[in-house]
């Protein structure tokens, strides 16, 4: 029995697919206020230059490299879904969660860098958005990469390879996030 | 079978392309503030940040080829976000107003780059 995600159809796309907008909608809200918030205060305080000129803009562009990367292997995986191969679009899939994993250790190592020098989540305004934004941010990378790993090991099978599609989707998003987060934390300084 | 119909309809893109052409407008975004003009740092980072996502948008997430209708979900949400900030930035972005005084202090800058 096909689970309903996929037989559905109701609103002229599967009802997984539609589902997937909705939550990226809900996204839009959550990251969209959240830098919405930290741009309105960004503008207000021209000394918040000051602290984003101690983030490592190297860092942050690696990072970027990373995510548009793994970007590039999910869209892949995609392509080789809709060709049938199961097992390429895993593999493609794997590669794209050593991305989510290198961008994850990236990241352990720069707070682990910033809090070492005394830039913590409760030092000042900045520095709370800068670990709220990127911290939630990170999350969603972890999540993503979870979630992929058993879209994986299904589509490796030749299970459920429009899933593949769906999770691809997700992880494109948050790449859009991470295209946004860079320069307002990274490069405006 | 009816779950690759969807995915089916999608045109040949080339991908690696599109990834190589977001690695130049990344190279660009870091490159492009060094100048040190306020309006270059505008334009490079942000406005090619737009330009990374439209391109994401439209050729990895395909999003050009789905209904009209999760444009219109999209849409509404981001509509919804720009509401919220016109909505508080009066307030959020002034130091005082009638009977109330923001109790902040801009921080202590803090030693050039650290790493």
């Amino acid at each position: 029995m096909r689970p309903i995600a996929t037989t559905r159809s109701a609103a002229g796309l599967p009802t997984g697919l539609l589902a997937v907008w909705w939550v990226l909608a809900s996204e839009i809200v959550i990251f969209g206020g959240l830098l919405g918030s930290y741009v309105m205060y960004r503008l207000l305080h021209d000394a918040w230059a000051a602290q984003a000129a101690a983030t490592n803009t190297w860092i942050g562009a690696f990072n970027t490299f990373v995510l548009l990367t793994s970007s590039l292997t999910a869209v892949l995986a995609h392509q080789a879904a809709e060709q049938g191969d199961g097992k390429l679009a895993a593999r493609r899939l794997y590669y794209t969660c050593i991305g989510a994993a290198t961008f994850i250790v990236v990241k352990a190592f720069e707070w682990t860098t910033e809090i070492q020098h005394g830039m913590t989540i409760s030092s000042n305004t900045f520095w709370s958005f800068y670990y709220t934004a990127a911290g939630l941010h990170a999350l969603h990378v972890i999540a993503g990469a979870i979630l992929m790993l058993f879209v994986a090991a299904d589509a490796a099978k030749g299970r459920e390879l429009h899933r593949v599609e769906l999770i691809g989707i997700y992880w494109h998003f948050v790449d859009i996030v991470w295209i946004f987060l860079f320069p307002l934390l990274y490069i405006a300084k | 079978m009816a779950d690759h119909a969807h995915a089916e309809a999608h045109p040949h893109v080339n991908y690696v392309r599109i990834w190589q052409i977001l690695l130049a407008l990344l190279v660009v975004s870091v490159l492009g503030p060094m100048i040190g003009i306020k309006i270059v740092t505008l334009i490079t980072a942000f406005g090619i940040a737009v330009v990374k996502a439209y391109l994401v948008a439209k050729n990895f997430m395909h999003l050009n080829l789905q209904p009209r209708f999760v444009l219109y979900i999209l849409g509404t949400t981001l509509v919804f976000m720009l509401l919220f900030f016109a909505g508080t930035a009066g307030d959020v972005m002034k130091h005082s107003g009638d009977n109330w005084h923001k109790p902040y202090r801009e921080p202590e800058p803090v030693a050039a780059e650290h790493h």
